[in-house]
């Protein structure tokens, strides 16, 4: 115990002295997640506001072919801009860009639209680009209106119920909340969460064992006499600390970032304040010891800091595994997953995310199954570090 | 006193040591000479007990470094051949985090500290952070630490290694103020005038065996040669790189 605390101390105090841990633990590691995601929100918010308040433009040729058809249109305000284009000067303008979305009426729909068969317009768009689907949608959607209108106009002048063409009304229920709207969004928070977890400690652990052994300071260490589990134990303690403190961060960060997004204007609530918080880092605190002792066992088998760095970086990938599965599946929480860490707490924190009840037995499990597996890594790295392979 | 006895070590089919039997004794600086590769580290790790030996056993003042390790590394101080400090923390620190490990109460490590700030002359920077410092300054944080729990014996695994004329100067004055302490000082080099200049007795390693093992005086009138050059040649039985 005196040993433990005694390296947990040095190397707690080292590391603070340290500019490039400090930068990565306590600056990068936890504030970057919250700051790329309260940018990309609002950029996100300020395209959809947009989406929606923004008139939708349509460039329109031979609109003098259906003279109805363009009242109609002008009446659902939409910005007719009146194009004189052949069909292929039309095709060609759309596939260089220069018009996103062209509406042509042939010459002959005025006489087809008279004989009451079928007339035909011509919607010329890019389905490739984003952006001009969205407008060929609503252009659609506002066309379609029309047709439905006519054809009502049609059979109520033949004295026929224009309600007989509507032999099904779907009525569409959406049971999201405004907050598991927002989990769509706010999905891959708890990646950014998990991976400042991660990042708090990397260079902890790396400079206390493949640091250690690079500037040569492993072997005097090693002969003195203390166990060598409580040696490696320190060690872990302090990378533990280190991730504690990036953890608290990033949730702090994440607060104050959601403080300032207006998720609200676009029908979304962020169950994220301070209480949450608290739950997310109750959640998360098992998974340190996993992940510390698990970047420690790694770097303790390389030699040099450039090796356990280049190691270390797909183990930051492991917990975006189980993330990854679970969007892919769309993975619900059930108990039987509470024995994955890492899916485990990232599907606990997406419930809170949801205002979903949380049963108390999952996030024991989630804890036991973590720290079952940080202390099997455990045995494994002290088993390591009492072989003579150590010295290297 | 450091006893080994029939210490044998071989990685993979590498044969690192076999049956290396030798003693040294306190109060004076025994030297393990042998070009590189010959194996010296080998032997001194088994010495201080973070290599376990295949065969044979190592004694720390009487005591088995194995069987009764912590109270054969409270005898031994050992300087490893990279004996690398950490740059964030100030000498004093240094010296400190050692000594707390061996259990050293705050009160004893504080004078010890100080006492061994005045005798390697560390005053003037023992509490200035490590990086930065000379190799001079270095050399004698590294060896202020191995010493710092007052051990009898000390292991040094190429001492002067990389070390600059000045600082090589500082550790003999060093070692032989060990040695007149009444410690028994053991080290390892593959530089002959170095153990000629500081030696009490001197053991020849080649090809992992102790090829001789005695005074210069010993060795040079067994080779049957004048200069000591000569006899170490006419030891290793054929010219094997020692410098």
């Amino acid at each position: 115990m005196h040993t433990l605390l005694t390296v947990f101390a040095k190397e707690f105090l080292d590391n603070l002295r340290d500019r490039r841990t400090l930068i990565s633990a306590l600056l990068f590691g936890p504030l970057f997640g919250p700051l790329l995601f309260g940018l990309m929100i609002s950029l996100m918010l300020k395209q959809s506001v947009v989406e929606s308040d923004e008139p939708l433009e349509l460039a329109i040729a031979g609109s003098g072919n259906a003279p109805g058809l363009t009242r109609f249109l002008e009446a659902q305000s939409i910005k007719l801009t009146k194009v004189a284009l052949s069909e292929n000067e039309a095709r060609e303008a759309v596939r260089r860009g220069t018009i996103q979305v062209v509406l042509l009426v042939p010459k002959d729909y005025a006489a087809l639209f008279a004989s009451a068969a079928p007339a035909p317009v011509f919607l010329i768009a890019d389905s490739s680009d984003s952006q001009t689907r969205k407008h060929a949608d609503r252009a659609r959607r506002v066309l379609a209106a029309y047709g439905s209108t006519i054809a009502q106009l049609r059979l109520q002048v033949r004295g026929v119920n224009p309600l007989i063409a509507l032999p099904v009304a779907v009525n569409e229920v959406d049971v999201a909340t405004p907050a598991g709207r927002a989990v769509v969004v706010l999905g891959f928070m708890t990646y950014f969460v998990l991976f400042a977890l991660l990042m708090g400690g990397l260079y902890l652990a790396i400079d206390s064992t493949a640091g250690e052994r690079e500037r040569g300071s492993l072997e005097a260490l090693l002969s003195l006499p203390v166990p060598r589990a409580s040696l490696v134990g320190g060690k872990i303690l302090a990378t533990c600390a280190y991730m504690s403190i990036s953890l608290g961060l990033s949730l702090s960060a994440f607060v104050c970032v959601f403080r300032f997004v207006p998720l609200d204007r676009i029908g979304m609530s962020a169950n994220l304040g301070l209480g949450t918080a608290l739950k997310f880092f109750a959640i998360c605190l098992p998974f340190i010891p996993l992940g510390a002792v698990l970047m420690t066992l790694v770097a303790s088998f390389t030699r040099t800091y450039r090796e356990a760095q280049t190691y270390l970086t797909s183990v930051l990938l492991v917990p975006t595994l189980p993330i990854a599965f679970a969007s892919i599946y769309s993975l619900k929480t059930q108990s039987s997953l509470m024995f994955i860490p890492s899916l485990s707490q990232h599907l606990l924190m997406t419930s809170i995310l949801k205002d979903e009840a949380v049963p108390f037995v999952d996030v024991l499990v989630s804890a036991a199954a973590s720290l079952a597996v940080a202390a099997l890594l455990f045995r494994l790295t002290a088993r390591h570090w009492r072989r003579e392979t150590m010295l290297g | 006193m450091i006893e080994a006895m029939g210490l044998s070590k071989h990685f993979g089919s590498v044969e690192a040591a076999r049956d290396v039997t030798f003693t040294a004794r306190d109060g004076e600086i025994t030297g393990l000479l042998g070009a590189n590769g010959a194996g010296k580290s080998t032997c001194l790790r088994m010495l201080y007990g973070v290599l376990t030996p295949d065969s044979g056993k190592a004694c720390i003042d009487g005591f088995d470094i194995l069987g009764e390790t912590s109270k054969a590394r409270a005898h031994l101080g050992v300087m490893p051949h990279a004996a690398g400090l950490y740059n964030n923390l100030t000498a004093r620190e240094n010296i400190q985090y050692f000594g707390t490990l061996h259990g050293m109460p705050r009160k004893l490590l504080k004078s010890r500290i100080a006492q061994l700030a005045e005798t390697l002359g560390m005053q003037e920077f023992i509490e200035r952070r490590v990086k930065g410092f000379s190799q001079g300054q270095r050399i004698k944080v590294a060896l202020a630490r191995a010493l710092v729990h007052d051990p009898g014996n000390v292991v040094l695994d190429e001492p002067t290694n990389g070390l600059d004329v000045m600082a090589i100067r500082n550790l003999r004055e060093m070692l032989k103020a060990l040695k007149a302490q009444g410690r028994c000082v053991l080290f390892s080099s593959h530089v002959m005038q170095e153990v000629a200049a500081l030696c009490d007795r001197t053991v020849i390693i080649g090809r992992g065996r102790v090829l001789a093992d005695g005074t210069l005086q010993d060795i040079r009138a067994r080779a049957g040669r004048e200069s000591l050059e000569e006899a170490f040649l006419q030891v290793l039985g054929h010219t094997e790189g020692v410098a």
